[in-house]
């Protein structure tokens, strides 16, 4: 796996009997990205990730809007995980601003956090899934992801872009009888994804298909910066909500799934066990909130930041997401940077993939946990 | 959003004055966090005044150093402070100072002492009004050999501001298309249409 990677696959001459294969931009097992692969007979000799195709500019969007106007768009990359994706910057923003949060908001931003980190996990299950071939394990996450979708909805008035989080806490105060509803429906929810082993994780198929295949050693995984799944299922126990807990994850109750086997298999199971800590999360949380009180602290109109910088980071779904700010004392940010889960470990990918034959290649790809929209920003 | 309120709006400290990031002494009269300032302690010792502490904060050391030296920082800041993996490189445009600002926040795995650490490394490379991407005098010594996860970090800053990294092994584009004549995206003077 030390080997060194010729660079620059598309343009390089190669022999006669090598073809070389683009897999999308437009293709749906590669999700809006493009994959470059070389292969001889059935096996991958090379391959080149080419991301970009939906690259938005977000980061140069958010240096010409204020830091509360930034918060609808900045969470594009990931409309499924749109809490987490904003917890950084928001986080940020209340370090630039000098802000406490009241210690309701931390709570709700918790249980917003864990709920869409489980909606995107199943989406991301459907997809991964469908592209094994296993139709059943596409319906069922879809359709149990409706469960906390609606959860979502109640709580910030939209189904998947929530914009709830902001500088100071969140938008909205949680709706009336929703402990309970949320109590009940995370329950289920957990039962349901249990049943995902007997047909799923379980099925003798799918470890055939997966189980040592795209094998990331623990040194690898560490040399190549990789993150979220990718790490912990490498053997690397590294998971930001214990390691550098924000807002309350310090005072909940959950423990990090570390894997040791570094295959498509263990990278795939890491997020469903990741669920079931989430609704332990969850639930804990209901818990532990308090049952009244502020859940946002009012700024001014057009805040400013000082002349600093700051590197807030939290886990997603996708694993640690950062978000660099500079701010020159304007309304504005004078540089947002976002560093997301998908782009850095998509470095892993040309390493998984040689040797490979090509039918795994949506295994390991999927498995990568990687959503192209995020890596592209 | 914030204009909604019917409250009072409280005083944020956004009109207090800053902290300048750039000040190259330690203000001593603030208690800084002992683990932080023991790290950039070491990084001071080993390299004096080659390097300057921007700042040290709880979690958070940044170190400003000169383009020369950011490869030999950067191999000491992997050997002996056993800091493995880059999370995240940005690069800032300053068309004021004509420089571009490349900062790399790396982070530990392998030392659990250091798993909430994120060491700033920042470094600075000329700017050239009229870039030629690859061709012109924005150049800096890539961290590629020494931080392998900084591969696609730095292809990306490459497209997005110019600044050509010397010894990388894959200087290509990788989010803009192919042909992208324009100026670097993300320099200031690269303006967006109607704002």
């Amino acid at each position: 796996m030390n080997k060194e990677l010729p660079p620059g696959l598309a343009l390089q001459k190669v022999d006669e009997r090598i073809m070389t294969l683009n897999v999308g931009p437009q293709h749906p097992g590669s999700g809006h990205m493009r994959i470059i692969v070389q292969i001889d007979g059935d096996f991958i000799v090379a391959c080149d990730p080419d991301p970009g195709y939906v690259h938005r500019g977000e980061e140069k969007m958010a240096e010409y809007r204020n830091y509360i106007t930034n918060i609808p768009h900045l969470e594009r990359p990931v409309i499924h995980d749109s809490c987490n994706i904003l917890y950084p910057y928001v986080l940020g923003v209340e370090e630039l601003l000098g802000i406490e949060v009241p210690e309701r908001a931390k709570y709700i931003r918790v249980i917003a956090s864990e709920l869409n980190r489980c909606v995107y996990t199943m989406y991301w299950l459907a997809i991964y899934g469908i592209f094994l071939g296993h139709s059943t394990m596409f319906m069922w996450p879809a359709g149990d992801r409706e469960l906390l979708i609606d959860l979502l909805e109640k709580m910030t008035g939209a189904r998947v872009t929530h914009a709830h989080f902001v500088p100071g806490g969140v938008r909205n105060d949680l709706p009336p009888n929703f402990e309970d509803v949320c109590l009940r429906q995370v329950n289920y929810f957990e039962k349901r994804i249990k049943e995902y082993a007997a047909i799923f994780y379980d099925n003798p198929i799918l470890i055939s298909r997966t189980a040592n295949t795209g094998v990331l050693s623990r040194e690898d995984a560490i040399r190549l910066g990789t993150t979220g799944s990718v790490l912990r299922a490498s053997g690397v126990d590294y998971d930001l909500r214990k390691k550098e807990p924000y807002d309350v994850y310090d005072e909940l109750d959950f423990q990090t799934n570390v894997l040791k086997e570094g295959d498509s298999y263990a990278r795939s199971k890491i997020p469903w066990l990741d669920m079931m800590e989430s609704c332990r999360i969850i639930r804990h949380a209901l818990q532990k909130m308090p049952k009244s009180g502020s859940v946002r602290v009012k700024l001014k109109p057009n805040p400013k930041g000082g002349d600093a910088s700051v590197y807030k980071r939290v886990e997603s779904g996708r694993g640690s997401l950062g978000c660099y700010i500079v701010s020159d004392k304007k309304p504005e940010p004078y540089r947002v940077k976002l560093s997301v889960g998908s782009f850095r470990n998509l470095i892993a990918l040309p390493y998984l993939l040689k040797g490979e034959k090509l039918g795994n290649m949506p295994s390991v790809y999927w498995s990568l946990n990687y959503w192209p929209v995020e890596a592209d920003r | 959003m914030s204009s909604d309120s019917d409250n009072e709006p409280i005083e944020t400290t956004s009109d207090v004055e800053p902290v300048s990031k750039t000040s190259p002494s330690l203000e001593k009269e603030i208690e800084l966090p002992k683990f932080e300032k023991g790290l950039a302690d070491k990084i001071v010792e080993k390299f004096g005044s080659r390097t300057k502490v921007a700042f040290v904060k709880p979690d958070r050391v940044r170190i400003n150093v000169g383009r020369d030296d950011v490869k030999e920082v950067a191999k000491f800041l992997r050997d002996v402070l056993s800091f493995d993996h880059a999370e995240s490189v940005s690069g800032v445009d300053y068309p004021q100072d004509k420089e571009i600002e490349v900062v790399y926040h790396l982070g530990s795995y392998t030392d659990s002492s250091l798993s909430r650490q994120i060491l700033v490394l920042a470094t600075r490379a000329q700017r050239e009004e009229n870039p030629i991407p690859g061709n012109d005098a924005t150049k800096l010594p890539s961290l590629r050999e020494i931080f392998y996860s900084v591969e696609f970090h730095e292809r990306e800053i490459f497209e997005m501001f110019g600044v050509y990294f010397q010894g990388h092994p894959d200087n290509r584009r990788l989010l803009l298309p192919e042909d992208w004549a324009d100026l670097p995206p993300l320099r200031k003077d690269f303006a967006i249409k109607g704002r």
